[in-house]
């Protein structure tokens, strides 16, 4: 295992860990953006320079923003910090994710077809990037264009305040 | 254990802890951020499997993470809205207490 993924590793799983389970809101999100910024930097190890930049763009600039004002709209002011945070089957959701952390890890670890050597690392230059964008991918460009034009109107839409009595 | 198998192990963990955030969690920010961890998660496969694919050079996971990417950040633009609209009506984003359709 090379040291720095280690590092990395441990870090953004730290931060995940503590994102779940701090008590307080605030902190959680902090913790989250630690989460992302630690995945960025896993994508930036992985020769993923493109994809590690718009994490951060996105995640840890868009969506962290995005989860801060969340958290600001919708304090509770009333209610006091010692009412429990965990639903009533918290047992039973633990239970489940380790099933399934089990299941992965098995299927992964029992796995031939996993154990290959890196091959030489492509250079992958936004140029490419882009033209592929424009060719083989700009249907899908498109679709992704009129999806994100229709998620934002609908949310201005669905946040948008009730008028009373109309 | 080659870096492959470090990589996959590493992801299913953190779509573990995403999924027990998510289904343990009952404020409903808190489960979005748990769902945004297991996208990320997800994300992370495709990533390491494109690096560790015979042919990197056909950009196939790239291309893939980038239009998820941008798929989970309309996604949460859409959940934090109907939250604070759940919010406003329910004056709570407490997902236990908010168990009817029509309010």
């Amino acid at each position: 295992m090379s040291p720095v993924f280690a590092i990395l590793a441990a870090m953004t799983l730290a931060s995940a860990i503590a994102a779940m389970s701090f008590r307080k809101l605030v902190h959680s999100a902090l913790s989250m953006i630690l989460t992302f910024s630690g995945l960025a930097s896993i994508y930036l190890h992985l020769n993923a320079q493109f994809v590690g930049l718009v994490q951060v763009l996105v995640y840890v600039g868009a969506v962290a923003i995005l989860v801060v004002f969340a958290i600001l709209l919708t304090r509770d002011s009333t209610r006091d910090s010692s009412v429990r945070s965990l639903a009533k089957s918290w047992l039973t959701g633990l239970l489940v994710a380790g099933a399934v952390f089990g299941t992965l890890a098995a299927a992964i670890l029992g796995s031939r077809a996993l154990d290959r050597a890196a091959p030489q690392a492509a250079e992958i230059t936004v140029k490419k990037i882009g033209e592929q964008l424009m060719t083989r991918y700009v249907i899908p460009l498109e679709v992704v264009a009129l999806l994100l034009t229709a998620a934002m109107i609908g949310a201005v839409i669905i946040a948008m305040r009730e008028k009373e009595g109309k | 254990m080659n870096p492959l198998h470090q990589y996959l192990l590493f992801s299913a963990l953190l779509f573990s802890v995403g999924l027990a955030g998510a289904l343990t969690r009952r404020n409903a920010i808190l489960v979005l951020i748990g769902v945004e961890l297991m996208l990320n998660a997800a994300n992370l496969n495709f990533i390491a499997f494109w690096r560790y694919s015979p042919n990197p050079e056909a950009l196939n996971g790239v291309m893939f993470v980038i239009f998820s990417i941008a798929i989970a950040a309309a996604e949460a633009a859409v959940g934090l809205a109907l939250i604070i609209s759940i919010y406003r009506h329910y004056k709570t984003t407490n997902v236990d207490e908010v168990n009817e359709l029509k309010g």
